[in-house]
């Protein structure tokens, strides 16, 4: 029981970080309908930079702030000097050139950094275990990103649904170039979004620089699995970004915790050793299959036009 | 326009007498390299026209190519690993397989389209290297090693460099008149008619998931014999192969060469193969140029090599 609810909080904090990646993957799809492969760059970097900057301050808080600027900035001067140039080309070109960068950005990283993974130490308070329950503790960091990546989640929906500027992007998303002949910039809007999505990635990254270590390609497994996310909860839908992703991260740390027991009880213990993990880590692209082959548009496709 | 339609017919007829006067070359010259590097080139070149033939003509965005390259490969190992060496039997396993792959997969993606297709063949491809990286026996993550090549009794020795690099050459050039053959009739104007405008092609009253679904699976099965001929070359089979930047490169090699040319992707393989080589001679850090000069082709240079010797892109 106690295994359950740990791994079920495993899950759910997993889900969340896979929420903020998603997050801005379907912003930059929805909104400027462009894919951006390099979205898990960015969640690299913002791991690398989260790494040095703690590094250098000696404070956990500290660093993770800076690391989150230098992610915003990375995002805006990426799409300042590139990709903007990019948005009304099809998807192709897209994923060519994103592919280009992911390229560019691991071996940059590798020049800067080295080839060895580095560490993110946590602070001293930040490793005591948490009693969430009499007698059940829980690590309070994976505790702290649960809360973190809830309060992200719904400032998110807040500025989307409720102000100004996020009018702005949903009206941006349905018809472009009558919010530019209303006298908005919309150049300026869609550098705020992509910078907003980067920094979103780069908050997940450096969240979850502690828990694994920091390392070249780290982004990149996590990359698809953001991919499938969106394409479950349906592009362009934070809503379904958000359920998708808690369905994912469930699956993915239940499944990766109980399926060779499960699979123990019908087959060999040999075979099932060996088929649990290839078995857990295809889970999600059969789901993703099946949900595409039932509902092609994904699960709760965001009414566009 | 025909000035430059002459180019381009140079240039490709160069290309393909300097790949067919090259082990000469080699042989004269003591370079044992360069025939190497070629061979992959040739192999590589293979897959990509393959990949042409559903993405360039068909419309088809397939970004899990790669994964077919994989199964060809896992055929032939699987069964030299199992004591079976016979090409004659390793390699129709390796076609049929990949083509009943494609089959598959292709029946559940072409449900959908535009990204989400490109994103389901991905997800296939992720799904047949985590199956690929299970298969404890034989060698899981590590790969497997195959000790033997693939045997064609007296027929032809793949051991032979000289002789493995024509039988890589014939295939290319074979599958390259395939697709010329193919895209040139009736099936192929029907599958082009459908990349241009499918509601239309439907409302002429053609079955458009059958015909697409049978070009995508003649795609799967030429790459499936580049993926025999890659596992013969390097002696090795692993799940890398069919991870999915490999299926990128594929794109890459695609896109950079031109889509939709016959000969378009095998410049782009000479291309994007000759620059990492080249650019990793020179530095460890070659995907560094790599990658912007990737960015920069999208921006400047749409249409690919093909494009830049003159033909006007399609609309």
């Amino acid at each position: 029981m106690l295994l359950v609810i740990e791994q079920f909080l495993n899950g759910l904090q997993f889900g969340l970080l896979l929420f903020l990646l998603a997050a801005g993957l379907t912003l930059v799809f929805g909104i400027m309908d462009f894919v951006n492969l390099a979205h898990g760059s960015l969640y690299m970097m913002g791991a690398y930079f989260a790494a040095t900057f703690v590094a250098w301050t000696g404070n956990f808080i500290l660093g993770a702030l800076l690391a989150l600027g230098a992610t915003l900035l990375l995002g805006i001067v990426l799409e300042f000097v590139a990709l903007r140039h990019l948005y009304n080309r099809d998807h192709l070109d897209h994923v060519l050139a994103t592919f280009g960068l992911i390229l560019f950005f691991n071996d940059a990283v590798r020049l800067i950094w080295g080839p060895a993974g580095l560490a993110l130490p946590l602070p001293p308070w930040l490793t005591v275990p948490f009693q969430i329950m009499p007698g059940v503790y829980y690590p309070a960091y994976r505790l702290a990103i649960i809360g973190v990546a809830l309060v992200v989640a719904l400032l998110l929906y807040f500025v989307v649904m409720r102000t100004r500027i996020g009018m702005l992007i949903r009206a941006g998303a349905s018809n472009r170039e009558m919010i530019g002949a209303l006298g908005i910039n919309i150049k300026l809007l869609y550098t705020l979004v992509f910078g907003l999505g980067a920094a979103l990635a780069g908050l997940a990254g450096l969240m979850q620089a502690p828990i694994l270590t920091v390392q070249i390609g780290m982004g990149e497994n996590i990359l698809i699995l953001a991919f499938v996310i969106i394409v479950i909860g349906g592009i362009g839908s934070i809503r379904g970004a958000f359920l998708a992703a808690i369905f994912v991260g469930m699956i993915d740390t239940l499944g990766r915790a109980f399926l060779p027991d499960l699979l123990r009880q019908v087959l060999s213990s040999t075979a099932a050793s060996t088929a649990a993990p290839a078995l857990s880590s295809m889970l999600i692209y059969l789901l993703m299959a099946i949900v595409l082959v039932v509902r092609p548009e994904g699960l709760f496709p965001a009414g566009r036009r | 326009m025909s000035a430059s339609l002459n180019t381009r017919t140079i240039i490709v007829a160069l290309v393909v007498a300097g790949l067919l006067l090259l082990p000469v070359y080699t042989t004269l010259s003591g370079n044992v390299f360069g025939l190497t590097v070629f061979t992959r080139i040739i192999i590589y070149a293979l897959a990509a026209a393959s990949l042409n033939l559903i993405m360039g003509y068909g419309g088809m965005m397939s970004f899990g190519h790669a994964a077919y390259l994989g199964i060809g490969g896992y055929a032939v190992g699987i069964l030299a690993h199992e004591g079976i060496g016979s090409g004659f039997i390793q390699w129709p396993v390796a076609l049929v397989a990949s083509a009943l792959f494609a089959l598959v997969i292709g029946a559940l993606s072409l449900r959908t389209r535009g990204v989400y297709f490109i994103m389901i063949t991905l997800a296939f491809a992720q799904m047949a290297y985590y199956v690929a990286s299970g298969l404890a026996r034989y060698g899981g993550d590590d790969g497997l090693t195959i000790y033997k090549r693939s045997d064609f009794g007296g027929l032809i020795d793949l051991s032979n460099r000289v002789q493995f690099y024509y039988l890589c050459l014939f295939c290319l050039l074979g599958g390259i008149y395939l697709i010329w053959r193919i895209v040139n009739s009736r099936f192929g104007m029907v599958v082009q008619g459908l990349r241009s405008n499918e509601r239309r092609m439907q409302a002429i009253g053609f079955p458009v998931n059958r015909y697409r679904l049978v070009c995508f699976v003649i795609s799967g099965t030429i790459c499936g014999l580049a993926g025999a001929l890659l596992a013969n070359n390097t002696d090795f089979v692993s799940p890398a192969a069919m991870y999915w930047t490999r299926s990128g490169d594929l794109m890459v090699m695609v896109i950079l060469g031109g889509m939709g040319s016959l000969f378009g992707p095998v410049l782009g393989t000479i291309a994007f193969l000759l620059l990492e080589e080249a650019l990793s001679q020179f530095t460890e850090y070659w995907a560094l140029v790599m990658g912007p000069m990737l960015l920069l082709i999208v921006l400047f240079a749409r249409g690919g090599i093909d494009g830049m010797l003159g033909r006007p892109r399609r609309g």
